[in-house]
């Protein structure tokens, strides 16, 4: 099964991570872990998760987007959502995270939301 | 269990491997009975989380218990059985994710998509002294018999692997 792959671009001080693969159990959850906790150590605190090639999402997926949501909140910062596949936005709709996380369909909007 | 019933039964390491190997395996007979690709998505993701609660909740990761992975394919539904060697737990006292209080919590889900995913779902106290979750899904052309594909199963009464 396909790994994680997450690959940072700057906009000014918002940060948009391009994720592609697997956000699940092992790997996958680790990577995003990792990577949100890098962007919050150099002070990136305005953060887009663009999860447009992201295949799938398990229980463990879901609970690091969570832990992220709240680390990057507790860093006076925000993480948004972008480019939801329909089974993700389905998950995120089951699990009620809809009402939690803000997500946006479209880049421009998502990086003018943070203004 | 009945004549016509095919039976797979595996054991799996208490490892983060096994949760892709499980539900590898689940797919392939969920794909070789007639489900549908959303189907199989959610028998997979259910199965899925049933081996992350056994080998991280029931065997607390410890690498010397075992997961147990049965598959039951009879003529009108596919059932799976995970149990593993904890000390098992309640369905009652088990938090609902979807609580205001518990949204931002960063686990518990697993229980609440398998009851999503499955037509049925339960659990029971296994043989091995832990949890057994028992979840099953119906056949989408039940009455026929189970494909004979490249499925891995076989009939039941066959000796059961260990990987």
């Amino acid at each position: 099964m396909p790994a994680l792959y997450a690959t940072a671009r700057e906009d000014g001080v918002i940060t948009v991570v391009d994720l592609s693969g697997r956000i699940a159990l092992g790997e996958g959850s680790a990577l995003l872990r990792k990577t949100i906790r890098d962007l919050l150590d150099r002070g990136r605190n305005k953060i887009i998760l663009n999860l447009g090639d992201v295949t799938y999402i398990d229980s463990s997926g879901i609970g690091e987007m969570v832990s992220g949501f709240t680390a990057v909140r507790n860093r006076q910062g925000e993480l948004k959502l972008l480019h939801l596949t329909k089974k993700v936005h389905d998950l995120l709709q089951i699990t009620k995270l809809f009402t939690v996380f803000d997500v946006y369909s479209d880049e421009g909007t998502a990086v003018r939301s943070f203004q | 269990m009945a004549p016509e019933t095919k039976h797979l039964e595996v054991t799996l390491e208490t490892h983060v491997e096994s949760v892709n190997l499980a539900e590898e395996m689940c797919l392939r007979v969920a794909e070789a009975a007639g489900f549908s690709e959303d189907e199989c998505y959610r028998i997979g993701m259910s199965v899925r989380e049933g081996v992350i609660n056994a080998f991280h909740y029931g065997n607390q990761e410890k690498p010397d218990k075992k997961i147990h992975l049965g598959i039951d394919l009879t003529t009108d539904k596919m059932v799976i059985h995970v149990t593993d060697e904890g000390k098992g737990f309640l369905l009652s006292d088990v938090p609902d994710p979807l609580a205001e209080e518990n949204l931002l919590s960063t686990s518990g889900r697993g229980i609440f998509l398998m009851r999503t995913f499955m037509d049925e779902f339960n659990v029971v106290p296994g043989r091995t002294g832990g949890a057994e979750i028992i979840m099953s899904k119906k056949l989408p052309f039940p009455g026929e018999p189970p494909s004979n594909g490249n499925n891995g199963a076989t009939k039941s009464g066959s000796p059961h692997q260990e990987v």
